[in-house]
């Protein structure tokens, strides 16, 4: 429930904290900025967006980047600009859940919506995650606090599991904690599949910190649940291992699906992240990190991906659109993104803008832009126009671009 | 006005009654008509095949799992891709090809409308952006009930009437097409990692069989004049022994409609098994083809399985953890609350395997056994038996003996002891092809009088050209040729444009989704329910404002509203 006045939003009941920061944010760009010595100057949209296409004609390797922060129709578009010119177009699961998408390209993914999770799950496991911090509804939506259809009494018919290497809050409500020592995921997940393919002999006494009763008593409590819901984060993706990690764990899932019902999901970051996923893969084969240099999509992650074009100071031109590489790219990344013509898209100033020769504000989906996300389960959803302001949407912007790139390249 | 003068083709139109005559086509504004002007294009056909664009009533081609068949699958994106070119994107994939691959592939091969065979009602959204990006064809698309908890409410109450009220209310919601039903009763017992095994089954904690399911939906799909009839996959697909089920299943179904089938059962290959177990599996064909062509009232397609690679998915996703155990490949599952399941596994046909020998023979001889090719349509459950790109082939072996015997020869030398297949003769003909792939989808899904599946004035001007002079072509012989002749159209005309010359994709596209509206009464308007309302917002993830498909998702579209009983 968003409470509009005077075309300004006062209050957002019932959005969870990340979306309230969202909702009643920070000041946006008025209209679009442009470099001139140390400081900026305004220009007009269709400066903008002239410049922004002279941009990327000039370039021979251009990098469209981002895409996580805004709608499905405007990252279709995005991947429609990439083709025609014969560029790199990545998101950022490249930095974040990557390896969790490599891992799912080996062993595959069984999981589900998170309704099936609320109505059924009566044991949740966090792994390298903290959902209380990055996902605050997560507990009270679907897990710890939600009532279910088969769980009617909440808390006291869900037991929650959580593994990291140190105790976070979402720890302090757990059932169960796992200590885990840095870097030791790996070996735990291994320990947990040998335990449950009945190999409790083989276990020593301590695995990578965790005692093995501990071990034994949460492969019991797995293969004694009706529905195990498995949730990871960062801290497995990210961690020493990485996507061998994750594959480790979809495996111990697959596994248990022999003795019961489970489930296993990346908590995934930006809130349509999963939404370029998708439309990269319906349009080009592949979730991210694509490159049309020719003509065909082709994808090798550690290649093709923006950090490592960037890191190869390859590209000769980046289009940001609705994220802030500048705030989580390697340094060396974020130094050829400042030698290079940049343009962000994005209704705030952030990291980023530091390094662009332009930027152009736009509507924020589901304030003054309507568009589709996907949830994290998958689930498409229409966000809805709450306010009508003067800004253009991410749509409208590259839609006009893109048709200005059309003509160069007429079929 | 866009007109065009297709002379001297070599019409089959089997809904028309037109058998090989050599005529024009006259075409305007997007409708075959009795003439045009002396301005328009004139296309000459010399003598070629022509016939109504074809219909695919069962392939899966947008959606979640169909985009997560891709996600997981980068060597099978590696394994058919394209660069831009002219008015084509690129496209990548062999058996889940992106959208556009889609596309182009099924026009190149002179295909203007897809049912996508398994829509999830909560993410229908998903599937309808990816058919405005397979712009070449129009789309339909079936609605997943088989877990559906209202509906297994309304079962179990006996109350048809509220069945059929909220299948209307959610294939109006979700802009569905018709009634899909997935392992009835299976995806739901799935949710606790369990299945069901006959319809007369329980499924837990609902208190319902598949049979009651399969009932109760048969008649709200009547009640409501759905265009098609209610669409299944029956129970225990892929298992030794499963024909039993099957022809139960069939048993199961009355004669309530006088335009078309009141059940369509697709890729019945994979449900046509005898045997206890793998060492004596063995074909059933003979079996489900004699009650086939005992009831009338029953369609059914092939699901051909091809030797080679492919991606299976499908709503059953118990069905797939079996196959998964099988194969040992990726695996993937991803089941949607209150609604249904799906599954996802890699897998290869070899020759060389018995079973899949077995498989592959199964669905030729349902071919060719059923009598009225009315009754039997060409499918291989794309991409689950094979990429929809290997039609020619099958159209080759169905109309070929000596192709069979010379395929029959490659496979494993066991399977003659296993199917009846080298003792069948009959090779059919160019008119049961065009019924096969063409006609009797049309028919089947219920969309002749919407202008579908044949070529009399009146019609779409949806219309295939094949290089195929059917005069002086012996199929038995020479199936080579024929099925180089389907391979790809001269032309594909869709909605009065040619849309495709020899594989190459002339226009945008942008095409017609069509969806049904039963109309019916408030005092079943589940919208209004306060049960209904109050267990949806309750236990789904989404409120049931937000549920309902805007109208933003739908580019080009056709709604069909129908007079209900309700
Ligand atoms: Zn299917």
């Amino acid at each position: 429930m968003v409470t509009v006045e005077d075309g300004r939003i006062v209050a957002a009941d019932n959005a969870c904290t990340l979306g309230e920061q969202k909702f009643l944010g920070e000041p946006r760009l008025k209209g679009p900025i442009q470099r001139e010595g140390k400081g900026w100057k305004d220009i007009t949209y269709d400066e903008a967006i002239l410049r922004t296409v002279e941009m990327l004609r000039d370039a021979e390797r251009p990098l469209l980047f981002g895409w996580s922060g805004t709608h499905v129709e405007a990252q279709c578009i995005g991947v429609h600009m990439a083709e025609v010119l014969r560029g790199v177009i990545d998101n950022t699961s490249s930095v974040c859940h990557g390896p969790s998408i490599l891992a799912i390209q080996e062993v595959g993914h069984p999981g589900c919506t998170l309704g099936q999770v609320k109505n059924r799950a009566d044991l949740v496991v966090y792994w390298g995650c903290n959902p209380i911090e990055a996902h605050p509804r997560h507990l009270s939506r679907y897990t710890r606090y939600a009532e279910g259809f088969f769980l009617p009494n909440d808390y006291l018919d869900r037991t929650v599991i959580v593994a990291d290497i140190r105790k976070t809050e979402t720890g302090n409500i757990a059932d169960e904690f796992v200590q885990v020592t840095p870097g030791g995921d790996y070996a735990v997940l291994s320990a947990l599949r040998a335990i449950v393919r009945g190999k409790r002999d083989i276990i020593p006494r301590s695995v990578a910190g965790v005692p093995r009763e501990q071990l034994f008593r949460i492969a019991d409590r797995c293969l004694n649940a009706k529905f195990i819901a498995f949730y990871f984060g960062l801290g497995l993706t990210m961690s020493r291992g990485k996507y061998k990690n994750v594959r480790n764990a979809i495996e111990l899932v697959s596994e248990l699906n022999r003795h019961t019902k489970a489930t296993i999901s990346a908590m995934r970051g930006h809130y349509n992240v999963y939404g370029s996923n998708e439309v990269n893969t319906w349009m080009t084969g592949y979730p991210f990190g694509i490159d049309f240099a020719r003509g065909i999509a082709f994808y090798n992650p550690g290649e093709t991906t923006a950090i490592d074009v960037l890191a190869r100071r390859e590209c000769d031109a980046c289009l940001v659109v609705a994220s802030d590489p500048a705030a989580h790219f390697p340094r060396a990344c974020v130094e050829h993104l400042a030698d290079i013509p940049t343009v962000v898209i994005d209704p705030y100033p952030n990291a980023t803008t530091a390094f662009a020769d332009i930027q152009i504000p736009v509507a924020v989906t589901g304030i003054d832009a309507a568009g589709t996300a996907y949830r994290m389960d998958g689930v498409p959803i229409r966000m809805r126009r709450v306010l009508k302001t003067d800004y253009p949407s991410d749509e409208e912007i590259l839609g006009r671009m893109y048709a200005m790139l059309q003509e160069d390249h007429p079929p | 006005m866009n007109e065009i003068l297709i002379k001297n083709a070599c019409v089959i139109d089997p809904i028309s009654g037109i058998n090989g005559e050599i005529m024009d086509i006259a075409v305007s504004d997007g409708r075959i008509v009795e003439e045009v002007g002396s301005g328009a294009e004139v296309i000459d056909a010399e003598g070629f095949l022509t016939l109504p664009g074809g219909i695919d009533s069962h392939t899966h081609i947008c959606g979640t799992k169909v985009n997560f068949g891709r996600y997981m699958s980068p060597e099978d994106m590696r394994a058919g891709r394209t660069p831009r070119r002219g008015r084509m994107h690129s496209t990548s994939g062999y058996s889940v090809p992106t959208t556009y691959g889609n596309s182009y592939r099924y026009s190149g091969m002179g295909y203007t409308a897809l049912l996508e065979g398994a829509m999830a009602p909560l993410e229908a959204r998903h599937t309808h952006e990816e058919f405005a990006y397979t712009p070449l064809q129009d789309t339909m698309a079936n609605v997943l009930f088989d877990g559906n908890w209202a509906i297994m409410e309304a079962v179990r109450e006996k109350d048809t009437k509220r069945a059929a009220a909220i299948v209307g209310w959610t294939l109006a919601a979700v802009k569905g097409f018709g009634v899909k039903l997935t392992n009835p009763g299976g995806t739901e017992a799935w949710g606790w990692g369990k299945n069901v095994s006959s319809i007369t089954d329980v499924v837990p904690y609902f208190e319902v069989t598949p049979g009651e399911i399969i009932d109760t939906m048969i008649r709200a799909t009547e009640m409501l004049a759905l265009p098609h009839s209610v669409h299944i996959h029956c129970n225990n697909l892929g298992l030794p022994g499963n024909y039993r089920t099957t022809l139960d299943t069939f048993d199961l179904v009355p004669d309530l409609n006088r335009k078309r089938q009141t059940l369509y059962a697709t890729h019945v290959q994979f449900h046509a098994y005898g045997g206890t177990s793998w060492s004596d599996f063995c074909s059933k064909a003979e079996e489900i083809t004699r009650s086939v062509n005992e009831k009338p009232q029953i369609v059914i397609d092939m699901g051909q399985v091809m030797f080679g690679k492919t991606t299976t998915m499908t709503a059953d996703g118990p069905m797939e953890f079996n196959l998964y155990r099988l194969h040992h490949n990726k695996w993937s599952n991803h089941d949607v609350e209150l609604e249904t399941g799906s599954g996802i596994i890699p897998v290869l046909y070899r020759r060389k395997n018995l079973v899949n020998s077995i498989m592959w023979a199964i669905g030729l001889e349902l071919a060719l056994l059923t009598k009225n090719p009315w009754q039997c349509l060409l499918t291989t459950d794309n991409p689950n038996g094979a990429p929809f790109v290997r039609y020619p082939e099958i159209i080759g072996l169905l109309m070929s003996r000596k192709y069979r015997e010379a395929e029959f020869a490659t496979i494993h030398p066991d399977t003659e002891h296993r199917v009846s297949l080298p003792s069948i003769e009959r090779e059919l003909d160019w008119q049961e092809i065009a019924v096969m792939t063409r006609a009797g989808q049309a028919r089947a899904l219920g969309i002749v009088d919407i202008g579908k599946g044949r070529l009399a004035p009146g019609a779409e001007a949806d219309i295939a050209i094949y290089p195929l002079k059917i005069g002086e072509v012996d199929p038995g012989r020479e199936y080579e040729r024929v099925i180089e002749g389907f391979r790809q159209t001269e032309y594909t005309i869709k909605r009065g444009r040619i849309v495709s010359r020899r594989g190459e994709c002339l226009v945008w596209g942008n095409n017609t989704t069509i969806w049904v509206k039963p109309k019916i009464s408030e005092r079943y308007d589940m919208a209004q329910d306060p049960a209904f309302v109050e267990k949806f917002d309750r236990y789904y993830t989404v409120r049931m404002r937000n549920y309902p498909v805007q109208e933003e998702y739908l580019k080009r579209n056709l709604c069909i509203e129908t007079e209900t009983e309700l």
